[in-house]
């Protein structure tokens, strides 16, 4: 039989190495003690079987027609897969914490981690060759999580030790997650507007673009660690001198100004870049329309210039997201808090409740920009 | 006595405009005399017991930082081209969407939480950190590599072809040389961005330019935290410039893509 793709049979070798060498689970009757490997081989017996039942599709994926139905089955299968991965390492922590001492921590191993990168790697494999507008395209990328997601709200997954630490420090998990989206969310507004006016400055003052765009590449360039640190003594300073401002050193005002400066390049670019885009003929025939500069403004240019402005807020708030994970060393809080306290502590289940929701907000911010992306460009414009 | 020659005040003009030389200086000067700002820091700082961050010398922060990111730089660059270089040619195409979506992928994962995740397993202090640097400083090389590679006219390698180079001579004196100064502009990306990943690796014991800052910000010493970033941020300013100054060079020494599409579609017309 001749391999159609050769993209699945890389992934499902690499996914059986994975299974066959690193544990799925690791198990450790306390939190001090490093944890016994717990192979996926050995916990597959009887009706757990049946889990493995949308890997098939997985494993036949090289051989199968590069049909859209097909491509369908794969995704769906891979999305499954994922799920009944999760709640197997779920369904094995309940079993193994069935007994009396609640010290035993049962947690996700490297096999496990692997195999779900994998998989989710073949998910959008199969999703990018059915094709697709953008849009469809996010909305079916987030699509992949629902059953995983399903899985987690059900309860199913309380015994692993991540959802453990969950448990410990659900306020300040809360507080963080509020925190880190007030970041991004003050950022995104004076960045999308200051982006925006400056580059419209840009695209009227041609003569101003090079010193406009270099003073802000050298902001870009800065370590992000560095902007933050700089910062601390003029706004300590100025915080002193308006005391009743609400600025100091550290906290929310250092880092909303930081990440702001960041969002500035991009926002700039693309909105120089939408305007520019616009083509010459089409301003000509507006103006031969007789509309004039405010309703060539309103209703050519900026129509025309939104969507790769949206693109350009998109990667600002992209950006945001994992750059406030830092601003947690300047007090501002945000799950880098969690992350570095898990840091400190040596504590990997800690810290990935610190890495995984920004993971999922950078994704799932990613997607909410392309979807609307999508329906810009189809909508009536 | 001598005039000088012709061009030379033209030339001393140019040297004073171009940023490259006052930030290498500015970044010389402040490694090797921030002890002698000493009383800048105390009058700033009154408060601070020790205002110059003294457990290492700034001249070997900056050394070890530079050596960390000329490390993983080194290995992202070989690893990143050829990459790059494999999804473009014909055995490896079919990868192409894989590398891509990894790419997408991995721009969801802050550098931070790489270096977070890597040192409870593998330990702290170097190690993490050069496995984040490689993965970060990969990214943007691989992506450069892919766009210059496109950005190669069809009709250039149809002429490369006809005058009977094999695929790799094809590849290596034709495509890549076309192809460099995108290449150029992917690496002056990830060292920039290494610099970055290097500061914040200190939070994992890597000692880089990032300790003098993750100390100050321990120990409510400003002075440290200003010293450590303004030296950090001449060292990302000075390579970028380095890199823009690379890149000008390389573009001025290569012929236009448009002329070399449009010459090599000469030969056949000249036929006519």
């Amino acid at each position: 039989m001749t391999v159609r793709n050769p993209v699945p049979l890389l992934l499902v070798g690499l996914m059986l190495l994975a299974a066959w060498t690193l544990p799925l689970l690791s198990h450790a009757p306390n939190r001090l003690l490093s944890g016994r490997g717990i192979q996926l081989a050995t916990l597959l017996h009887g009706p757990r079987l049946l889990l493995l039942l949308p890997a098939v599709p997985l494993l036949a994926a090289p051989w199968l027609p590069p049909r859209r139905g097909c491509c369908v089955l794969l995704a769906s299968a891979a999305s499954l897969w994922l799920a009944a991965l999760t709640g197997l390492a779920g369904a094995e922590a309940a079993r193994l914490a069935g007994g009396a001492d609640t010290l035993a921590r049962t947690s996700l191993g490297g096999g496990y981690w692997a195999l779900f990168i994998l998989g989710a790697l073949l998910a959008n494999d199969a999703l990018r060759r059915l094709g697709g507008a953008g849009g469809r395209l996010a909305l079916a990328q987030l699509a992949l999580y629902l059953p995983l997601l399903w899985l987690l709200l059900s309860g199913r997954l309380e015994a692993l030790s991540l959802l453990k630490e969950y448990a410990n420090h659900r306020d300040s998990f809360d507080e963080a997650l509020g925190r880190h989206l007030q970041l991004v969310g003050l950022t995104l507004l004076p960045a999308g507007v200051g982006g925006a006016a400056l580059g419209l400055w840009a695209f009227c003052r041609p003569r101003a673009r090079g010193v406009l765009f270099a003073a802000l590449n050298i902001v870009q360039t800065v370590p992000s660690l560095a902007l933050f640190g700089l910062l601390i003594a003029p706004l300590a300073a100025l915080g002193r001198l308006l005391p009743g401002s609400g600025l100091a050193g550290i906290g929310l005002p250092p880092a909303l100004l930081a990440l702001t400066l960041y969002g500035l390049l991009p926002m700039a670019r693309s909105t120089l870049a939408g305007l520019q885009q616009i083509p010459d003929g089409v301003l000509e025939a507006a103006r031969g329309m007789g509309l004039s500069a405010g309703q060539r403004w309103r209703r050519v240019e900026l129509p025309l210039a939104l969507p790769v402005l949206i693109s350009g807020l998109r990667v600002t708030a992209i950006q945001a997201v994992g750059l406030a994970q830092l601003a947690a060393l300047i007090g501002a809080g945000g799950f880098g808090a969690i992350m570095f306290q898990g840091l400190s502590g040596s504590a990997l289940d800690l810290v990935l409740l610190g890495v995984i929701p920004v993971v999922a907000l950078a994704v799932a911010v990613d997607a909410l920009f392309k979807l609307l992306l999508s329906l810009l460009e189809v909508g009536p414009r | 006595m001598n005039r000088p020659p012709q061009g030379w005040p033209k030339t001393l003009r140019q040297w004073a405009r171009t940023p490259l030389p006052w930030s290498l200086a500015a970044l010389l000067a402040l490694t090797l005399g921030m002890p002698a700002l000493r009383p800048l820091f105390a009058a700033l700082f009154p408060e601070l017991d020790r205002p110059v961050y003294q457990q290492d010398s700034f001249a070997a922060l900056v050394l070890a930082h530079v050596a960390l990111v000329a490390a993983s730089s080194a290995v992202a660059i070989v690893a990143g081209s050829v990459l790059g270089v494999a999804v473009c040619r014909p055995a490896g195409r079919a990868f192409r969407p894989l590398l891509e979506s990894l790419l997408a992928m991995s721009q969801s994962f802050p550098p931070v939480a790489v270096l977070a995740v890597a040192a409870p397993l593998i330990g702290f202090g170097e190690a993490p950190a050069l496995i984040a640097l490689v993965l970060y400083g990969v990214l943007p090389i691989a992506q450069g590599t892919l766009a210059g590679l496109d950005a190669v006219s069809a009709a250039t390698r149809e002429v490369a072809q006809g005058l009977g180079f094999a695929p790799w001579q094809s590849l290596w004196r034709v495509e890549l040389p076309l192809a460099a100064p995108v290449i150029l502009a992917g690496v002056r990306t990830s060292v920039v961005i290494n610099i970055g990943t290097a500061t914040i690796a200190s939070t994992v014991g890597a000692k880089t330019l990032g300790s003098p800052i993750i100390v100050g910000l321990s120990g409510f010493n400003t002075a440290y935290v200003i010293q450590g970033a303004v030296l950090v941020a001449l060292l990302a300013i000075c390579c970028d410039q380095l890199f823009e100054r690379l890149q000008r060079r390389l573009s001025a020494w290569q012929p236009r893509q448009e002329d070399t599409a449009e010459s090599a579609a000469l030969p056949p017309l000249a036929g006519h």
